[in-house]
């Protein structure tokens, strides 16, 4: 990374030497507090009372049980996602086709469970629940084998297959998955309960998925950081070159990135069918895997980190809704948040990585 | 001792927030409207805003309404959904299809709180549902088309393959064909209700295949505009827009939640309220007509007579004889087409052209 960013003539971005581990942790913190100011201003812009509205926004979600058992429903399926893909991001493995990932999870889970519709068996829920991750996988395995066996790039493949998921759930949920007692109106029937994720807490929709999303951070932690396969997706994405000398094999990682990450997120796919919605409907997904990008990305790749830009990510959704009910602010300023987040996050990224320095353009010489 | 001392302060201001939403008087019924779209749609989601005005007008101090916008079918709906219930608000307008089971979930566990859901077909003790005969205006829409088109090609966007949009389709080239026998429906789906970019395209495609009548069953004027700068002819869909289209809209299938609205708030308020399944048309109100523009004159009135027939009953859309693609007669002669078959339509009438996604 030696290439300098030219901005003005003047000012030029270049690579610090040394990168402070201490601001690589505090930049996505000081990226929050920086949206938070803005929010002041642009609350008070709004004529609404900016402390009230953050209230609203980021606290009161959390004051009642129900809120915070949303708010982890919510952060489930992109904390799931978001683990996954961080692992392929660190070894420079390009998923972003998550959400059709998801889609499988939900179609091959899914399927499963209108198939035992009619078994009363405690063995159904474990079968949905594997054949939704199997769902996940084999359509993970898609762009893992074009890129492998043809270099495809993965990003084209993986993005378009996304697609391809959704207009295949689509068809089902028209045709023939379809709720024979249901006006022709585009909705599968009602899951039993015997394929239905148990839930945790009484009277909320909090259910076991959740657990399954902590426990695949722990593993992905121990993965990733106490494991050789953990070691070489790492210098895979760090160094390139070095990792071939070292004599691991790209494809396998490629492999096995894929597999993990479309798994995570068809484990989340049926996680959310069969655990909040109950049946399968044409589109089961608000886009979760393209907003698990962005939690893996702000989670710095790391799966702790990952659980917590989930949980911010699903505050903010939350927090939007209910600064709507509360307070009357438009559903757009959810997405402004979002977008402002995302803007201090990489800008504070850049600071800790370059400077800014102050040089003659022609002589390259420095003139502090 | 710094720190902490403004940590005391972060929280004296949050406890003093806690405290000014606390203390806001309960005087008013609090009215709550979810809404699949953004207010600014200027079709579907628009109209029920619209409504939601009607109902601060009409009750003023009585009420106190709240709106979700954009809130995304599925998980999501149910938790604003519960959320309206369980800060106060006694009516809850959920106004999209795919916020039928999520309504009927959490309406269980509010039983106080009274719903109504809009184009669904589940009731229950405390959730009613409305909809209107959309399909009527379609069907005066369609004999305007018939009467105008010199392509004899009509382009319609659509949205999802449902009952609704299906029943739209066909009363349209119904009317169609009651004036012009050769009149023929092209149909796009773009598997979104409200998708400008998309609903444009498809607009653009239609017009390219010889199409000079454009109709939408989607929520945006997009496919109108394109009518517009295309030079050919359209319809508003859900709201008047000719804003969008002054030379192109011929007339608009309003939809009119005003008076429901108002009328089951007030139901609601003095007690009255009882859990119904409604379904409107233009002798109700619920479904207007935008004025007839961009017609000659014989057309206009034709297409108010056609209105007037329909209003007073005297005109079935789905009257028979009515054949499918087929050609097997579905509906016969004299007779009309039941509701079982009107609300769950899944087949094509003669002269749609392409076959029903299944």
């Amino acid at each position: 990374m030696s290439q300098i960013f030219q901005f003005f003539p003047k000012f030029v971005l270049e690579p610090r030497l040394e990168v402070s581990g201490k601001w690589v942790i505090l930049s996505p913190i000081i990226a929050i507090i920086l949206t938070l100011f803005s929010g002041v201003i642009i609350f008070s812009l709004l004529g609404k009372d900016p402390f009230l509205a953050l209230y609203t926004f980021f606290v009161q979600p959390l004051t009642t049980m129900f809120g915070i058992t949303e708010l982890l429903v919510k952060a489930t399926p992109l904390v799931l996602i978001g683990v996954g893909l961080a692992i392929g991001f660190k070894a420079n493995v390009w998923n972003i086709g998550a959400e059709g990932q998801f889609t499988m999870g939900a179609v091959f889970g899914g399927g499963t469970a209108l198939l035992c519709q009619h078994m009363e068996s405690i063995l159904v829920l474990p079968l949905v629940l594997v054949l939704g991750t199997l769902g996940g996988l084999f359509w993970g395995a898609i762009p893992a084998f074009l890129k492998t066996r043809f270099n495809a790039n993965e990003i084209l493949t993986s993005l378009m297959l996304s697609y391809v998921a959704v207009l295949c759930l689509s068809y089902l949920v028209h045709g023939p998955w379809r709720d024979p007692a249901g006006f022709n109106f585009p909705e599968s029937q009602i899951f039993s309960d015997y394929a239905m994720l148990p839930i945790l807490i009484e009277n909320s929709r909090l259910n076991l998925g959740t657990m399954f999303a902590i426990l695949v951070v722990l593993v992905a932690w121990i993965l990733m950081t106490r494991t050789i396969i953990g070691f070489q997706l790492r210098v895979v994405g760090l160094a390139p070159t070095a990792a071939q000398y070292a004599g691991f094999k790209q494809s396998g990682l490629i492999w096995l990135s894929f597999l993990i990450s479309g798994g995570l997120a068809g484990l989340a796919g049926i996680a959310e069918v069969s655990g909040t919605i109950g049946q399968l409907l044409p589109s089961v997904s608000p886009g979760y895997g393209f907003t698990a990008i962005i939690v893996a990305f702000l989670g710095r790749l790391h799966p702790v980190g990952v659980l917590f830009a989930g949980l911010i990510m699903a505050l903010s959704y939350i927090g939007g809704e209910n600064a709507q009910i509360e307070i009357g602010l438009p559903a757009a300023v959810t997405g402004l948040f979002q977008g402002i987040l995302l803007f201090f996050l990489l800008a504070c990224d850049v600071l800790v990585r370059y400077r800014f320095s102050h040089r003659s353009v022609l002589t390259g010489e420095r003139c502090e | 001792m710094r720190i902490k001392s403004f940590l005391r302060e972060i929280l004296a201001v949050f406890t003093i927030a806690t405290i000014s939403c606390v203390g806001v008087a309960n005087a008013e019924t609090k009215v709550g409207f979810v809404y699949v779209g953004p207010i600014g749609d200027h079709g579907w989601t628009y109209r029920h805003n619209v409504g939601r005005l009607a109902v601060e007008k009409a009750l003023g101090t009585q009420v106190k309404t709240t709106f979700v916008e954009s809130v995304k079918e599925g998980p999501d709906s149910e938790r604003v959904i519960r959320q309206l219930a369980s800060t106060g608000h006694k009516v809850i307008y959920t106004t999209s299809f795919g916020f039928m089971n999520p309504t009927l979930k959490v309406a269980k566990k509010f039983p106080n709180v009274r719903f109504e859901h809009a184009t669904g077909y589940k009731q229950s003790k405390n959730v009613g549902t409305y909809s209107a005969r959309f399909y009527e205006g379609r069907y005066i829409a369609g004999v305007i088309a018939g009467k105008v088109s010199k392509t004899n090609k009509i382009g319609y966007v659509a949205s999802f393959p449902i009952p609704e949009v299906v029943r739209g389709i066909n009363a349209f080239l119904l009317g169609a064909r009651s004036v012009n026998p050769e009149m023929t429906i092209s149909v796009v789906w773009v598997n979104s209700w409200y998708d400008p970019g998309k609903e444009g395209d498809a607009a653009k495609a239609l017009i390219d295949q010889g199409a000079d009548i454009i109709s939408q069953h989607t929520d945006s004027p997009a496919p109108l505009q394109v009518a517009e700068n295309r030079g050919v002819k359209g319809f508003g869909q859900a709201s008047d827009m000719i804003k969008f289209a002054p030379k192109a809209q011929l007339s608009a299938i309003v939809n009119n939640w005003d008076n429901y609205y108002v009328e089951r708030t007030k139901a609601a308020i003095d007690g009255s309220w009882k859990s119904q399944d409604v379904w409107y048309g233009l002798k109700e109100g619920m479904v207007k007509m935008a004025p007839y523009t961009n017609m000659p004159d014989d057309v206009q009135a034709l297409a108010k007579k056609t209105e007037d027939a329909i209003r007073n009953g005297e005109l079935h859309p789905f009257s028979g004889p009515i054949k499918d693609q087929t050609g097997k007669i579905v509906v016969e002669a004299g007779k009309v087409a039941d509701a079982g078959m009107l609300l769950g339509m899944n087949f094509y009438v003669e002269g749609v052209q392409g076959s029903l996604p299944k």
